[in-house]
């Protein structure tokens, strides 16, 4: 057993995990950040996705004491209180889930991926970026529609406030 | 149409939750006291168990029980069944294999689960189930369904001699025959369709908490019809009477027919939370699916469709041999029977067909219904073959196919459906307009030009849905009805709860229901809530599969609403005094039609429960219900377009366009529709070129992580370009026909037949990998 503390969507948080603990299960069974999801054994879905330190990690594929000391965000805290995250906002608009299990994942991986492409982005490089999350009901079509929507919101919004 | 009404691109309600993290799936669910159980499995395809020795695994820290098969048995709960009844031909019962929820003398396939343990944690129990020593001694065995029936293959059930669970026909081989005897031309193929696995992105969970001051059982549990499942554990499984047995299927997430069955893990956590005393919760990990998810599909059929001089088809005679698994799912035996031979003419006028299908037991996950469900099977093998034929005559494939559709409705086939309604060459044209059929040539020698093999394939399917006519399925052997409950509350500030018997884990329900509602009393969708998936709240229910939600369970609640309508008409007329007739309900007003009178929907709920002012003789209230019984299935069809472009170097095939023109009847939310299409379509090209489940001759599977099995990704698949037409259903009151499945049964043939057009040769065997592309353009085998 390790005590560890992060810092998880603003807040600071500590407890105690056993070294094999996974972030993901420390986020879903100690915190009750349940929103984070594990769909897969090998590190492949991407449905447990979330930010550490700024940067989308799979928290299946990191030991819950290697996240001592950082700082997290998951899909509970990316809105800005009731104001959804304009990613959140275009999967509802373009209907980018269905079952919701892969949504969380998808989310934050999509937020991730505008930040990494300062320059935009197109049909082809969203696909290529979505390599590591896997969703089976929507095809994607509608996923890959919303976030080329999102990042047109938040790339207009980024000029305005330039502008401004 | 109202901006939220029937027909309208309304944004989901249920997605805020979604979004924001704040589903609640089964592995959410805590409850005090809580623990967790894991499974020790089979590491055998076959084998006799020897010894069980628990007795290191039971002294390991936190744990609070490990219990097995012989325990179980001793319990009195029973074994898993399948609930369709088969009939040879001979007129003999199917042969059904025990099932135990835990096996207790013999293992049947990898997987097969031997002693669950109980811990404090997941992990202690993990390590728990390390330490149980089980002896096994291993037996040969059988994982490929026509090796299964040769006298050489290992007997898998005392039950089923030769591992022959059925020999079943359908259609008249005499009339069938004489078509092929005196057939101008003949098309023969073997068609392999070959196995998947679901892999819904939530992996099966359960959780069972047994009450002991009130001894009544609660199994939360991934499930796309808790009302059966309840139905099963307690008339069958033994768990416990109905009324001390309460499901819950909360948030699912995806089930593609998977999460339609009673596993034994539902009920072993019920039983085990009685025996160890605490809750238990179990959640499969990846591999664990793959292992004992029921899978899908694996038929290897002959076909032989006869033509005569005018191309014209006189006759459809297929063999099937369908690889049923290690034991036989809940509805297993329907899938390459009824829901297959029934559905071999396609969209095409074929005076006789006959079909024999073998179902067999090989050592392997159980295979039951997956997206599609037998239709799938049935259109593959179709329209390979009408491609096949096209080529072999020298004619278009559009134009045989036209020359062959039927036109005139109803039409009765000669395997048992009776089309209502349908414009197939209406969806052929409009799929190959989308394509630009005509600019392929070009497209073709532009590709040649950049060392590129382009090939387009098409395919007409229909499917038979809105499962379905609660005698007619009796009369063919189901256990059960396939009617749908609903429960209209109106509140007595008019609000509306909707309860429903079908379930959504994707469909959005809580979204297309509410529509339906808002279409009627114009009552916003934010003011109607959608209640599903809880045996305590909705009395019973059949599910969600087979594309029924809209057509059964729509229909229920319509029908629900019919009566509240006319209750409410009653109150509204009583208030201002007018004629009941002349009532009508416009903009979330009741109003005397033609006059500026009237009351708000609320005041006239308020009414019905303040009870002050109802017409004489009327019972206070407005709640009703209403259970809708089909009188026919529903027949979804449509025209999908593939165009591949294969590089030779590589074998890689890139899809660069897809085309799906269906016709759904009428349609309550196009955004979700076309949401369904899109992912049936992605599961159609996953099943087409990347999902291969292989087992090993020793019955080990090859294929059980996402390392192995090729989950479709965003970067295979290309932006779809659907299109609706919508010839209302007659059968039901609502018009619509059902969409949920199509995109599975369309789209393999049409990949197919793309490819095989690109290279040039008759066939090649799914999935059509990079290496098996590859092999087939060098002409070498794989
Ligand atoms: S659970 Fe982390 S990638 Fe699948
Ligand atoms: S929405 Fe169900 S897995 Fe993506």
């Amino acid at each position: 057993m390790s005590e560890i503390s992060l810092t998880v969507n603003g807040k600071r948080v500590s407890g105690a995990a056993e070294d094999r603990t996974l972030l993901v299960h420390f986020l879903r069974e100690n915190l009750g950040l349940t929103g984070t999801h594990v769909g897969c054994d090998t590190s492949q879905c991407g449905a447990c996705v979330i930010h550490v330190d700024g940067k989308a990690v799979k928290s299946c594929t990191m030991l819950a004491v290697q996240a001592s000391g950082s700082s997290v965000v998951t899909i509970e805290g990316l809105a800005d209180g009731a104001d959804l995250h304009p990613m959140q906002a275009a999967f509802k608009e373009h209907h980018g889930l269905q079952c919701g299990f892969c949504t969380p994942g998808m989310i934050m991986a999509a937020t991730d991926m505008i930040g990494r492409h300062p320059e935009g982005l197109d049909e082809a490089t969203v696909r290529a970026e979505l390599e590591g999350n896997i969703c089976r009901c929507t095809g994607y079509h509608n996923i890959v529609k919303a976030i080329l929507a999102a990042s047109e919101t938040m790339s207009s919004k980024g000029k305005v406030r330039q502008a401004a | 149409m109202g901006i939220e009404g029937v027909g309208a691109r309304v944004a989901r309600k249920e997605d805020k939750r979604f979004i924001t993290g704040a589903g609640r799936y089964v592995d959410d669910m805590v409850v005090p006291g809580m623990k967790h159980a894991a499974f020790v499995r089979s590491p055998h395809a076959h084998a006799q168990i020897r010894n069980i020795d628990v007795t290191k695994a039971q002294a390991m820290p936190g744990v609070i029980g490990v219990l097995t098969g012989k325990e179980l048995k001793a319990d009195g709960i029973g074994n898993l069944i399948c609930g369709w009844m088969i009939h040879s031909k001979d007129g003999s019962p199917m042969k059904m294999g025990a099932w135990s929820p835990l096996a207790f003398d013999r293992v049947r396939y990898v997987g097969d689960a031997v002693v669950v343990v109980v811990a404090e944690t997941k992990g202690q129990a993990r390590d728990a189930a390390e330490a149980v020593d089980i002896s096994y001694e291993e037996l040969k065995a059988v994982v490929d369904a026509p090796k299964a029936l040769e006298r050489s293959a290992p007997q898998i059930h005392t039950e089923a001699d030769g591992n022959l669970i059925f020999d079943w026909e359908l259609g008249d081989s005499t009339a069938t025959n004489a078509a092929i005897k005196a057939a101008a031309h003949i098309t023969r193929m073997k068609i392999v369709n070959n196995r998947l696995v679901p892999n819904a992105m939530e992996p099966r969970a359960a959780l069972g908490h047994y009450d002991k001051a009130e001894d009544h059982y609660t199994c939360w549990t991934t499930s796309q019809n808790p009302h059966l499942a309840r139905l099963v554990m307690s008339a069958f499984y033994n768990v416990a009477p109905e009324n001390k047995l309460r499901v819950i299927a909360p948030d699912v997430g995806g089930g593609f027919g998977s999460k339609i069955y009673i596993y034994p893990e539902e009920i072993i956590c019920l039983w085990a939370s009685k025996k160890t005393g605490v809750p238990v919760k179990w959640v499969a990990d990846r591999t664990e699916s793959f292992l004992t998810d029921a899978h899908g599909r694996d038929h290897v059929s002959t076909v032989e469709m006869a033509f005569d001089k005018d191309n014209r088809i006189t006759g459809l005679k297929v063999d099937t041999i369908a690889n049923l698994g290690a034991y036989m799912s809940l509805f297993s035996s329907c899938v390459p029977t009824y829901l297959y031979a029934t559905l071999l003419s396609g969209q095409y006028d074929i005076p006789a067909i006959h079909a024999n299908v073998r179902a067999v037991y090989t050592n392997t996950a159980p295979v039951d219904a997956y997206r599609g469900a037998g239709r799938p099977e049935a259109t593959y093998l179709l329209e390979r073959t009408m491609e096949t034929a096209a080529r072999e005559l020298g004619v278009s494939p559009a134009e045989l196919r036209r020359k062959n559709f039927i036109t005139a409705f109803p039409h009765q086939t000669p395997v048992i459906m009776n089309y209502d309604a349908g414009d197939y060459a209406a969806s052929l044209d409009a799929a190959m307009t989308a394509a630009d059929y005509a600019g392929f040539a070009q497209r073709k020698a532009d590709a040649a030009n950049r060392g590129k093999l382009r090939g387009i394939g098409m395919s007409c399917y229909i499917e038979a849905c809105g499962l379905a006519p609660s005698a007619a399925v009796g009369s063919l052997g189901a256990g059960v009805g396939l009617w749908e409950s609903a429960e209209v509350r109106v509140n007595a500030a008019g609000t509306i709860e909707v309860l429903t018997g079908s379930h959504s884990h994707g469909q959005g329900h809580e979204t297309t229901f509410a529509q339906l509602v808002n279409q009627r009393f114009g009552v916003s969708i934010d003011s109607v809530s959608i209640v599903h998936g809880d045996t305590d709240k909705v009395q019973m229910g059949m599910g969600t599969y087979g594309s029924r939600s809209g057509a059964v369970g729509m229909s229920a609640v319509a029908k629900a609403l019919d009566k509240v309508e006319a209750k409410a008409k009653k109150i509204a007329a009583h208030l201002l005094e007018a004629d009941e007739g002349d009532i009508v309900i416009e903009n979330g007003a009741l109003k005397v039609a033609g006059t500026d009178r009237q009351v708000p929907w609320f005041q006239m709920a308020l009414a019905a429960y303040t009870a002050h002012n109802l017409p004489s003789g009327m019972e206070p209230g407005l709640k009703e219900t209403s259970f809708y019984d089909p009188s026919n299935f529903t027949f979804p069809a449509g025209c999908y377009v593939c165009e591949v472009e294969i590089d030779p170097d590589t074998g890689v095939t890139e899809i660069v366009q897809f085309v799906a023109a269906d016709d759904f009847g009428n349609i309550i939310n196009p955004m979700i529709v076309e949401g369904q299409v899109h992912g049936g379509i992605a599961q159609g090209i996953g099943q087409a070129l990347l999902e291969g489940t292989r087992y090993d001759a020793s019955g080990q599977l090859l294929t059980a992580s996402y390392m192995d099995y090729t989950m479709p990704r965003a970067d295979d698949l290309p932006s779809f370009k659907v299109s609706t037409s919508n010839t209302p259903c007659p059968g039901n009151p609502l018009g619509i026909k059902g969409c949920g499945e199509a995109g599975a049964i369309g789209s393999p043939p049409a990949v197919i037949n793309a490819i095989t057009d690109a290279i040039g040769i008759t066939d090649i065997a799914m999935p059509a990998s990079p290496s098996t592309v590859w092999a087939a353009i060098r002409g070498t085998k794989h």
